[in-house]
């Protein structure tokens, strides 16, 4: 595969500008800020906590719900305040490429829940808002599996090229996302719109595995500096 | 969450606050100007934990019959289930309503921003301007860190160029035409005592609740009372006093860009 040449610099392989943070917001159990390049998605974890009615409970695990939703001056135009049939499917992929990782065994009968807020939408919105939950559903202290990584690829000018902005993405056609936990090897989503022969699907998921990696420790380093910093923010406290 | 309201109210009485501030002491105020590229105009502010974005959006459409030659102002607000285990999913409640009106009519009543000059073809076209509030994390006082987040926002919004057709918003030049600055100050009565810039856990026991906002020249631009209880018309004329005088200080820190949030 030869290296596509692209609108601001980048190489085929090489992702965005990549800044995580773990908990930003005082309220939420855990939470985490995600911003690749332009794009900027913000997760909170609320729970596990009582779920009502009763009737959606479920009596051997946790119940886990996601909500992604973008503000209104996240785009160039702006968008409408509340659910479209579009974030109603990015919400449930997103629950099921985060279930596999979450021990929901351990707590019967409660929700957590998951809020994702898409603050700046330039293109990958729904792998940042992935990578947020990840790291928002660690800072909660829930006990997972292993970290979701997500990342999305696509193809420029002939050329496949992972995490396109969205400039990019006005062109590209054909757009695959995908989650993985690289732990146990185990995608857990995977969508592609497109036109693709067989051999260029699995070239481009080797791009894009290869990018997982790089998201994984950057997850890995946001989650222990935020320890790092609330340690030295309790020894702070004890000395003053 | 539970709260000790007797706890709360014991210490009003007292003249007291569990986070150890003076009746009219504001938290710690941090505003980050343009934090955002999308946006017209953007802005985070922080009162102590309260944080809340605001962001402007400019489009082009029709005026109102009854203002052909005048912008467009609208103004929403919604509180994300991320600030706080008690919002839920869904459209804006009374609450989230009555903050965006709020926010409105400081800038409306105000003729903070001339509307006049965002007229292109009275009649016709006339830029249409959002101004949207979004709360990320609730801890009291969300009125006036919206207010202040709103203004802040229309103080760094650059508008996109507009060749009569189409809108171009990679090109962003020219400023607002901002004529004043709003901010709100709001002030809580539990029991008998009065404080300022209540938080979650005052603003849970109050009784009553007054927000006045102000302008650069000292005059009051929009009231809201709210609350079960009432105020003595000396206790209103002793608010009304503050709030002119602590607006002031207020107005004083939109000039400080501080980094809250880091991409």
């Amino acid at each position: 595969m030869t290296m596509a040449t692209r609108v601001d610099g980048r190489k085929a392989d090489e992702i965005r500008k990549l800044h995580i943070e773990a908990g930003v917001l005082p309220n939420a159990t855990g939470s985490a800020l995600v911003s690749l390049g332009e794009t900027i998605a913000l997760a909170a974890v609320y729970g596990p906590r009582m779920l009502h009615p009763k009737h959606l409970q479920a009596s051997d695990k946790a119940v886990l719900s996601t909500v992604y939703s973008m503000v209104p001056f996240g785009t160039t135009e702006r968008n409408r305040p509340g659910p479209s049939r579009r974030s109603i499917e990015i919400g449930k992929v997103t629950r099921q490429a985060l279930e596999p990782a979450v021990f929901l065994a351990e707590f019967p009968k409660t929700t957590i829940d998951v809020f994702i807020n898409i603050l700046q939408a330039d293109a990958g919105t729904r792998t940042a808002g992935i990578n947020a939950a990840s790291v928002a559903l660690a800072d909660a202290g829930i006990p997972m599996r292993d970290l979701v990584v997500a990342i999305a690829a696509g193809k420029i000018e002939g050329e496949y090229a992972i995490d396109l902005n969205g400039k990019e993405e006005e062109l590209t056609d054909c757009d695959m996302p995908i989650a993985y936990m690289p732990k146990d090897n185990r995608i857990t989503l995977l969508q592609m719109d497109g036109d693709m022969p067989l051999d260029d699907v699995r070239k481009v998921l080797d791009l894009s595995m290869k990018s997982c990696m790089q998201l994984y420790e950057a997850q890995k380093l946001a989650l222990r500096n935020r320890w790092i910093k609330a340690a030295q923010q309790q020894e702070a406290r004890t000395e003053g | 969450m539970i709260i000790d309201e007797g706890y709360i109210a014991a210490l009003a009485a007292k003249g007291v606050r569990a986070d150890k501030r003076q009746p009219f002491e504001y938290r710690k105020i941090e505003i980050q100007h343009s934090p955002f590229s999308k946006p017209e105009g953007s802005a985070i502010v922080k009162i102590g934990n309260s944080t809340v974005l605001a962001g402007i959006k400019l489009g082009v459409g029709v005026p109102f019959p009854d203002s052909p030659n005048e912008g467009v102002l609208i103004a929403n607000a919604e509180f994300s289930p991320v600030a706080s285990p008690e919002f839920e999913v869904g459209p804006p409640e009374e609450d989230a309503i009555e903050l965006a009106r709020i926010v409105d009519r400081g800038i409306r009543e105000s003729h903070a921003i001339d509307m006049e000059k965002l007229c292109i073809t009275a009649g016709e076209k006339v830029w249409m301007m959002n101004v949207d509030i979004h709360i990320l994390n609730h801890d009291g006082n969300l009125i006036d860190a919206s207010v202040l987040a709103a203004t802040a926002a229309l103080m760094n919004a650059k508008m996109p160029e507009y060749d009569g057709e189409k809108i171009n918003y990679d090109v962003k030049k020219k400023k607002l035409p901002l004529k004043w600055k709003p901010v709100a100050v709001t002030f809580a009565k539990i029991g008998n005592a009065i404080i300022v810039d209540p938080t979650f856990e005052e603003s849970k026991v109050l009784d009553a609740g007054l927000t006045v906002s102000t302008k650069d020249d000292g005059n009051i631009c929009s009231i809201q009372k709210s609350g079960s209880a009432g105020f003595t018309r000396e206790e209103i004329d002793m608010l009304l006093g503050k709030a002119v005088e602590m607006g002031k200080e207020l107005r004083e820190k939109l000039s400080h860009d501080a980094s809250i949030l880091k991409f």
